[in-house]
């Protein structure tokens, strides 16, 4: 594969561009592999990479039902942060948050990583308390954060009207280094890299049944037919609870659908994200210039990648309070992903039980900024057969055992 | 938009006067169950894509739950029952595997 480069623009650019190879090879599955990682959104590709990066594991299968990235990896609103409350968030998020920083270096693939700032507002007093709170235990985990007061807001944000009345702007959490990335380069980048290493990525291919010998996994039954495994990784996000009743267990997790929307393009006006987890609204502004608004989820079981249009409407409602300059704009797509919710907001990177079987889900409305930490543990568990000290805290046994990592206090909103 | 009738009042409601509840029928376990039965009331969930028998409340109307059966992959809604039982009523049942022939059927 031909490295991508300034010279390789040049070059290319003197021959009209017809010298550019294909990014990744769509070989027909072999009869077996050592892993076969169901599921090609970032977090599946990740996986795979990581393995064959950090484990040397390469004969591996990464299985998509649609095309890559098609999932919640291409319909997510790209948000990255790691200012989150517990210990072991912290830790896998600020781990995918420092490998976005080199990811487009590491890939040879331009990701698009824009550490611009992010600024979580409180409008409420309970906010200010939760948000300072957050400083503190992000001071103790290493993670860089700050509260800033509401003229600071106001003044990274010019476009912002602190006075309320509904939702006054009383300071905000103040993440430097969060922001965003391209999401779809984020898989393609990640799926160029596993090809070259000699991975199959199979696409337009869907599991429909998990088999297995005396408790341990043997293989997949897809719709190009039977394919053996040695190791079997589900990275299926929303559609987690149809893997795992074919793997043989159920899941503590809920698919309801999520949805975002994006205004007709205009001149620069903003350049930090904004999250208002009061109003459920989050915004900023894309290189194309449209207005990325991310809104509530559903909270009823969905599959049908569409939302409910109130939650546009309440959206947008609350965040023309706080932005009046959108309240003329007109929006031009909207769009729903099925999101894979636990009752503790945190995701699930685990063994299951089946033997040889592992699932990673959960992320529900925030994992696209996990996804290279995501990989990296996930590989480390496939790998090894064991939870690292990324993962150990996040199998699946905590609810039984009642050891949850509660986000959904310090971050109750979708993201 | 999703419209549900309200079997104790007769209102057809959309979903902003309604508070959905998630999975229905499940079996509740207290103090002296095992840790797996315990879990399998409190979080195992089968959250099908497909035929789905839940809880909704009529929040902004008389206030009380009820259930309704509801493709989660179409979101059509098979009909709707009151929650004092156990188990989905056989003529419902009956109706949706009339139209979907390849349900399994309620488990
Ligand atoms: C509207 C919206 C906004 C969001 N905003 C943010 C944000 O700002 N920041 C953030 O961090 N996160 C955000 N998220 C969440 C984020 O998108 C997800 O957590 C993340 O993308 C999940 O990645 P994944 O690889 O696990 O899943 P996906 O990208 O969904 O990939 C799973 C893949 O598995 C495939 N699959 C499913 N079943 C099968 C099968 N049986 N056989 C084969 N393949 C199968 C699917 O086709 C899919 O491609 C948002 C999500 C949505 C919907
Ligand atoms: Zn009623």
């Amino acid at each position: 594969m031909k490295r991508y480069s300034v010279f390789a623009i040049a070059r290319e650019a003197l021959r009209h561009h017809t010298g550019w190879e294909r990014a990744w090879a769509s070989p027909l599955p072999k009869k077996s592999y050592d892993v076969i990682v169901v599921g090609a959104g970032g977090h599946g590709l990740a996986t795979a990479y990581y393995l064959g990066k950090n484990f040397g594991i390469t004969n591996v299968a990464v299985i998509e039902k649609g095309w890559l990235g098609g999932g919640n990896t291409g319909r997510n609103t790209t948000i990255i942060r790691s200012n989150y409350l517990q210990d072991p968030s912290a830790a896998i998020y600020e781990k995918a948050r420092s490998l976005y920083e080199t990811l487009s270096q590491e890939l040879n693939y331009n990701v698009m990583f824009s550490p611009r700032g992010l600024l979580m507002l409180a409008q409420t007093h309970h906010e200010v308390r939760g948000y300072l709170r957050t400083v503190h235990a992000n001071t103790l985990q290493g993670v860089v954060t700050e509260w800033i007061g509401p003229e600071q807001v106001k003044k990274l944000v010019p476009i912002i009207n602190i006075d309320g009345p509904r939702y006054p702007v009383l300071g905000a959490l103040y993440q430097a280094r969060g922001g965003t990335a391209r999401h779809d380069a984020v898989a393609w980048g990640y799926a160029r890299a596993c090809s070259e290493m000699g991975m199959h990525i199979i696409q337009q291919c869907e599991v429909k049944g998990v088999t297995q010998e005396n408790g341990v996994v043997t293989g997949v039954e897809t719709t190009k037919g039977h394919i053996g495994t040695k190791k079997l990784a589900i990275v299926v996000a929303g559609h987690s609870g149809q893997v795992a009743e074919m793997a043989g267990f159920r899941l503590p997790v809920e698919a309801v659908a999520l949805q975002a929307l994006v205004s007709e393009p205009i001149k620069p006006c903003m350049d930090v994200v904004v999250m208002a987890n009061t109003v459920h609204g989050y915004m900023s502004q894309s290189d194309k210039g449209e207005m990325v608004i991310g809104g509530g989820t559903d909270s009823f079981n969905n599959y049908t990648q569409r939302g409910s249009f109130h939650h546009i409407e309440e959206t947008l409602r609350a965040l023309i309070e706080t932005f009046p300059m959108i309240s003329r704009l007109k929006m031009l797509r909207q769009w729903g992903g099925i999101v894979d919710m636990t009752g503790d907001r945190s995701p699930i990177l685990s063994k299951t039980p089946l033997g040889n079987c592992f699932i990673n889900c959960g992320w529900g409305t925030g994992g696209f900024k996990a996804i290279p930490g995501s990989g990296w543990a996930m590989a480390e568990l496939v790998a090894t057969g064991q939870p690292g000290p990324l993962t150990a805290a996040f199998g699946m046994e905590r609810f039984r055992e009642g050891r949850f990592i509660d986000e959904s206090v310090a971050a109750g909103v979708a993201h | 938009m999703l419209i549900l009738e309200c079997p104790y009042c007769g209102v057809k409601a959309e979903e902003t006067e309604l508070s959905p509840g998630y999975e229905a029928h499940l079996k509740r376990y207290g103090p002296g169950a095992s840790d797996d039965e315990f879990e399998s009331y409190m979080f195992a969930r089968k959250n099908p894509k497909g035929v789905h028998f839940e809880r909704w409340r009529h929040v902004y109307g008389c206030g009380k739950w009820f259930l309704a059966a509801r493709c989660t992959a179409t979101l059509e809604v098979f009909g709707t029952y009151p929650a004092q039982t156990s188990a989905p009523p056989p003529d419902l049942i009956e109706a949706i595997k009339a139209k979907r022939p390849g349900w399994e059927g309620y488990k």
